[in-house]
């Protein structure tokens, strides 16, 4: 059912995710290649943002959760007791549905996680900011302003400059919780057009409600229902012949 | 049926309710308008030189007197004037009421004086006879009274000098002799050259004081020589020494420029100048001091542990019953009586810790306590005791209420715990928590009943902060406007000729308040206008 992925980046094994009791995830074997976009669907509650934040451990925050299982990021385990969260988080970016630029200057968002890990080095730091900045396609926009408060940006190009911020610190997977639902459609589209941009230098999952989305952005889908995997494939593959009945009900609109 | 209609849409709109609390805002805002009004009115009035008038009364005799106010008789049938008359030194109470019947006339002369007195209050009456060094006339002019006065200010300026070289001589020779003091406690050695250092260093000191004490009072004496002579309007005269007269001015002559110059310098006074007669006139600045030194000590002290309790609290503290317990009690602590505080600093911060650092660092001056006894320090770290749960709440609820993505985003970013507070919740919260700050400092500044046992004086001699190494003395006693208010309020044996300055005192209460609070609004509004989103 699923296709074979050669070299995963990221290898999902038998994963289960308790909150307190209740089981979220139950048992789920995935595969993220190298370089490419994954976009992960289901309905409301599948489990889908659940398991995103499992790859950088942001479900530690939770309390009195519980993982079983592993995830393999490199061969590694992270959730084995020798992972060190903060490098595991340098690691593995975040782009959250809520953009959330800190109350600094747009300068300072983008070295944040520079500054935090103790890079001093103005020149590096200034080259990491332009170089971030033009990633997240944002550096003609912002170039004169700099050391202005990022929160008098619009919307759209806080949510850039938030994954300016996570490119800066040069990650190797950049995870995006429905990075788009609280845009107008032109910058969803502009996000939309970086993804593909970004592709090239980072591996991507996302995590999206609009199936056209997925369809429009991702080179691979995996379907959730109920914190069960369904189907996972090629994009083109399972929007147009989805092997399941339930993927093919979900994406035609008949619930979710 | 239509009529019913309209009165279900008036309830369920909520009319009433709307009402209800647009009176409560009212009410609020009013009380608060007639207190200032009322404290304005009878404060800002004080320091006007209304005219003074000589009164001719039914039985013949003469009296200057200001009008104060008027209010009717006992049986309701006729008016009464309240009149401050002055002269308590002749007459022995200085405000009258006299029924406006009685008064046969009222004019204003122009040669009527008043004159501020270092005691006894004001004078009213004529000027008879200068009776100075340079010169000796009858029937001199304001103008020379004046010239005089000058002069003998000049002399008391350059004898202050001297007074200054007393207190710091003072200050060095007790320093000395606690020295020695201490010394005496050691045992004695071969080697007494220190001992004996000292005790020639003191000498020498002791005798450049009594020398200088011997000048002063010659000098003093010689001042006080030149005097001038009053009359009252009945005639009777006084010999008043020109040393003891503070101003004098002819309210009846003064134009408004003069009058507004006048009030000008009597504000200043107010500010700047040293309290006079049990505190009834003169200046309050040693408890304006007083009040922002202990203001700002306690915010010292509060506003770090608050902030620092706070975060644990909400963000290392794992949750749970003790933690529950804890903020209960803390919201608990805001509620205690202030007085109770006090006597918990007396016994905690005054005897307990006070007494130990005395016999730990101070043994030579025992039984004489240092820290032993109220002081600065220990009404501040009262203060700070009463006002930390106000800090700890509003920081707590200023953590709270950051949205949890602005953590999250954070800790994707691979910071610490640590690293995220102190780099975006703090300064996020900071608004929040100045918010609680401005709360704090309100909340401390009127505070009166715990001070009134851990340090506040009617009259301190020195102030906290002098130039005298360490400079700052927090063992010292303290004066304070609130304190000021209840002493001077209730505790005057001339409660009529202290009522105004209760006013005034109230007045800079609340006005020092007002102005702390308000350079702390402003802090506030820049943070958050730095810390928090425009318009999305």
């Amino acid at each position: 059912m699923s296709p074979v992925i050669e070299n995963p980046l990221i290898k999902v094994e038998d994963l289960r995710f308790y909150y307190g009791d209740s089981r979220a995830l139950h048992g789920i074997d995935l595969d993220f290649p190298e370089k490419q976009v994954t976009a992960l669907i289901g309905p409301s509650g599948c489990g889908k943002s659940t398991l995103l934040r499992c790859f950088n451990r942001m479900n530690d925050l939770v309390d009195g959760s519980r993982v079983e299982g592993q995830v393999l990021l490199d061969g590694e385990n992270i959730y084995a007791k020798s992972t060190d969260v903060i490098e595991l988080r340098r690691k593995v970016g975040m782009v959250f549905q809520k953009s959330n630029p800190f109350p600094k200057s747009i300068y300072e968002n983008v070295i944040y996680g520079l500054r935090i890990a103790g890079e001093k080095n103005k020149t590096l730091l200034d080259e990491r900011v332009e170089l971030s900045l033009k990633g997240a396609a944002l550096w003609d926009e912002v170039k004169d302003r700099l050391h202005e408060s990022a929160l008098g940006m619009s919307g759209g190009q806080m949510q850039r400059l938030c994954i300016a911020r996570a490119i800066a610190v040069n990650p190797k997977v950049i995870l995006m919780d429905e990075p788009c639902s609280a845009l107008d459609p032109k910058s969803t589209a502009r996000v939309e057009e970086l993804i593909g941009e970004l592709r090239e230098n980072f591996t991507i999952i996302i995590v999206t409600h609009n199936m056209q989305q997925a369809a429009r952005v991702s080179d691979l889908t995996a379907f959730l229902y109920e914190g069960n995997l369904v189907e996972f494939g090629r994009t083109e593959k399972l929007f147009v012949k989805p092997a399941q009945k339930q993927t093919e009900d979900y994406i035609t609109g008949r619930f979710g | 049926m239509k009529k019913n209609q309209n009165m279900n849409k008036f309830w369920r709109v909520g009319e009433p309710m709307v009402w209800l609390s647009g009176a409560a805002l009212a009410m609020t805002l009013l009380s608060a308008l007639v207190l200032l009004v009322v404290v304005m009115v009878n404060g800002l009035g004080v320091f006007w030189p209304s005219a003074v008038h000589k009164l001719e009364l039914k039985d013949g005799s003469l009296l200057a007197g200001s009008l104060i106010r008027t209010e009717k008789t006992a049986d309701a049938s006729a008016l009464r004037h309240q009149y401050k008359i002055a002269n308590r030194d002749l007459y022995g109470l200085d405000f009258r009421w006299i029924d406006v019947a009685d008064i046969v006339a009222s004019t204003t002369p122009a040669e009527l004086l008043v004159l501020e007195r270092m005691e006894y209050g004001d004078f009213y009456g004529q000027l008879k006879a200068l009776n100075t060094a340079n010169q000796k006339s009858q029937a001199p002019t304001l103008e020379a009274l004046r010239q005089a006065l000058a002069q003998v200010t000049a002399s008391k300026e350059a004898l202050s000098e001297l007074d200054e070289r007393l207190q710091d001589l003072n200050y060095a020779s007790e320093g000395l002799r606690l020295q020695l003091l201490k010394l005496d406690y050691k045992p004695q050695t071969a080697d007494d050259a220190q001992r004996r250092r000292l005790g020639d260093e003191k000498q020498i000191i002791d005798r450049e004081f009594v020398e200088l004490v011997q000048l002063q009072t010659r000098r003093l004496a010689e001042i006080r020589k030149q005097t001038a002579t009053f009359a009252d309007l009945g005639g009777q005269k006084k010999d008043i020494v020109l040393a003891d007269i503070v101003q004098a001015y002819a309210p009846n002559t003064m134009t408004l420029t003069d009058k507004l110059i006048f009030y000008a310098g009597k504000l200043y006074e107010l500010v700047a100048g040293e309290p006079r007669e049990s505190n009834t006139e003169g200046g309050l600045f040693p408890a304006i001091f007083g009040t922002v030194m202990l203001i700002f000590v306690m915010s010292l002290f509060s506003f770090p542990l608050g902030v620092i309790a706070a975060v644990y609290l909400r963000e290392y503290a794992k949750e749970g019953l003790l933690v529950r317990i804890v903020r209960i009690a803390v919201n608990n602590l805001a509620g205690i009586p202030s007085i109770v505080y006090g006597i918990f600093g007396l016994g905690f911060f005054v005897y307990g810790i006070g007494s130990g650092i005395d016999q730990l660092f101070f043994p030579e001056r025992l039984p004489t306590p240092t820290f032993g006894t109220g002081g600065l320090l220990w009404a501040s770290l009262t203060l700070a005791l009463l006002t930390v749960p106000v800090v700890i709440v509003a920081t707590e609820e200023a953590l709270g209420a950051i949205p949890r993505e602005m953590r999250e985003g954070s800790y994707a970013l691979g910071s610490t715990k640590f690293q995220t507070l102190v780099r975006v919740l703090l300064p996020m919260a900071s608004p929040g928590i100045l918010t609680g700050l401005i709360l704090a400092m309100a909340r401390a500044a009127g505070e009166v009943a715990p001070l009134m046992i851990t340090g506040v004086v009617k009259l301190a001699p020195a102030l906290p902060l002098d130039g005298n190494f360490p400079y700052l003395h927090l063992e010292r006693k303290f004066m304070h406007l609130g304190f000021h208010i209840y002493d001077i309020g209730f505790q005057s044996p001339n409660v009529e000729a202290a009522k105004p300055m209760v006013y005034v005192t109230a007045l800079l209460l609340v006005l020092i308040v007002l102005l702390m609070s308000s350079v702390a609004i402003r802090l506030r509004n820049r943070m958050k206008k730095r810390y928090t989103f425009g318009t999305f």
